[in-house]
């Protein structure tokens, strides 16, 4: 990853400059996209995904922060918010967005207890003004093999650590996403264990590169992308980027997570992006960028830890290919 | 009596299949063309391996669907489906030596070999490649009609595996409900062709 210090002039444009320019164009192909769907009669489809963009109308200014930035291309705005996992809402990458809108994220509380001085709940509100928001570009690696690149708002999780004030015994932290039926339809599936949980070892969860996120573009979150609070830890894979959290748990024990759970051969607890450790059914080694990598390419490479090489040395000594 | 087209009447029935079979790939390369689909290389890959497995299932269901119905004319259509069923299958094959190894041979040699779920996909492409050769009725005299029907039931081999290699790709987001419905449709077919088989049997002894 390019970590620039933020007084080094920086080169790239800056994501504040490019956010606009993405909502903009999301917008002009969302109107020729809905020419098109009505000459076709597809309605449906697109009512399904105005509902979504209409979701999506709450700007959610944020300094950008050049610390956290890569040169790579923000991914547009409309595949970002219509090509998800969020298997709440359906197992397809389509059915976030046909199906999220059913998401109340007002109001929305969080409960952040377990290891800490004292247990608290704290509101969407006091979760914005709990620290100044950035707007940080991440590359995001799904562990399926393609890839995106995103610019976030939210800050580094450390400021909820800071916040939590841990009595000592917190050797983990375990995030639990929303898991309601009348909400969510896909969690009467059987295909995961719900309520939706995930983890991270709390220095990974203090290293700044850890995100509390809660807008995208420049905006409020998509509900398909995990509104209103989610985390962004961009060199995992993003599954360990729990979404629509309502639960942070600071806990002694590593948590039991909901893909290690369900295929512990398959998912790891770390989860690192690692190009030499393989899934057993695909190759790690490389990836498609959605909308960007096309037909007449070859995949590309996969970056060890997704590019972010500061945090190797979190893992210093430790066997990957054991803890994958 | 039962319905039996004139040889008009088929002709223009295999024309109506024939057209009927190609909607898929046109409407997805149609879909893609207009902008509809995020990740068009994933679209295509599994909308054409969706497709084999429903041409599977509807060649192995000509056979039932004629004995249930009396329409032996049903016969006449079932090369076609069947070689539809192939046709996918290149397509999906395709996909994967393209957009997975961009034509790299000896990668996706290696990628064949390591992975069960891709060595099973792959067996079951090459199976199909006999019956596609010997689908034309020259191949059907040369070879004489017992070993000819021999040699087609590799289907019965071709079918499962097809469903196996997509209950593996579903089993690591423990997504069962499409391959569990495919199993299902195959057995059936499979299975009433067991029945039939010892019905014969028993009225023959």
């Amino acid at each position: 990853m390019l970590i620039k210090s933020s007084s080094s002039g920086n080169v790239e444009p800056l994501p504040s400059e490019i956010t606009p320019q993405a909502v903009y164009e999301a917008r002009r192909d969302f109107i020729r996209k809905a020419a098109v769907g009505a000459a076709l009669g597809s309605a449906l489809w697109e009512l399904a995904n105005r509902q979504a963009f209409a979701a999506t109308a709450a700007m959610l200014p944020a300094k950008a922060n050049p610390a956290f930035t890569v040169p790579d291309k923000p991914t547009s705005f409309k595949d970002a918010t219509s090509y998800n996992n969020f298997y709440e809402f359906g197992t397809d990458k389509s059915d976030p967005a046909e199906n999220a809108h059913t998401l109340r994220t007002r109001p929305w509380t969080v409960t952040i207890d377990g290891e800490v001085k004292k247990p608290l709940t704290l509101d969407l509100d006091s979760l914005l003004k709990l620290a100044p928001l950035e707007e940080r570009v991440y590359r995001m690696r799904c562990v399926e093999g393609w890839s995106m690149v995103i610019p976030w708002v939210g800050y580094s999780f450390s400021e909820i650590i800071k916040k939590a004030e841990l009595n000592g015994n917190a050797k983990y932290v375990e995030f639990t996403s929303l898991a309601d039926p009348k909400q969510m339809p896909g969690v009467n599936s059987r295909v995961l264990r719900w309520p939706y949980v995930e983890g991270l070892r709390i220095d990974e969860a203090n290293h700044p590169l850890a995100m509390l996120t809660v807008g995208m573009y420049g905006q409020v979150l998509p509900n398909q992308n995990g509104a209103p609070v989610r985390v962004t830890v961009p060199w995992k894979y993003g599954f360990k980027s729990a979404k629509s959290i309502v639960r942070i748990r600071f806990v002694r024990e590593q948590p039991r997570t909901s893909w290690n759970d369900a295929a512990p051969r398959e998912y790891g607890f770390y989860s690192n992006v690692n190009p030499e450790v393989d899934h057993p059914r695909w190759s790690q080694a490389s990836e498609r960028r959605v909308g960007e990598d096309g037909f007449f390419q070859r995949k590309r490479k996969t970056l060890m830890f997704n590019g972010y090489n500061d945090v190797a040395r979190l893992y210093a000594g430790m066997d990957l290919r054991r803890f994958f | 009596m039962a319905f039996m087209p004139t040889p008009r009447q088929l002709g223009a029935l295999k024309l109506a299949v024939f057209l009927l079979a190609l909607v898929p790939i046109t409407n997805m390369a149609w879909r893609i063309y207009a902008g509809q689909i995020v990740e068009p290389l994933e679209y295509l890959t599994r909308g054409t391996g969706d497709w084999v497995l429903y041409f599977l299932c509807i060649t192995l269901g000509v056979t039932p669907a004629r004995k249930l119905s009396g329409w032996h004319w049903l016969i006449r259509l079932r090369r076609m489906l069947g070689l539809f069923a192939f046709f996918y299958a290149c397509l999906h094959f395709l996909c994967f030596l393209w957009f997975d190894h961009f034509f790299d041979l000896q990668e996706m040699w290696k990628d064949v070999l390591k992975r069960p779920f891709i060595t099973v996909g792959f067996t079951a492409f090459l199976l199909l490649v006999p019956l596609a050769v010997t689908s034309t009725n020259a191949m059907v005299r040369r070879l004489g009609g017992k070993r000819w029907a021999w040699l087609h039931r590799l289907i019965y081999i071709i079918a499962p595996l097809g469903i196996l290699h997509f209950w593996w790709m579903k089993a690591g987001k423990h997504n069962f409900a499409q391959p569990i419905l495919f199993g299902l449709i195959v057995a059936a077919l499979l299975g009433v062709r067991i029945y039939w088989r010892q019905a014969r049997q028993l009225q023959v002894s």
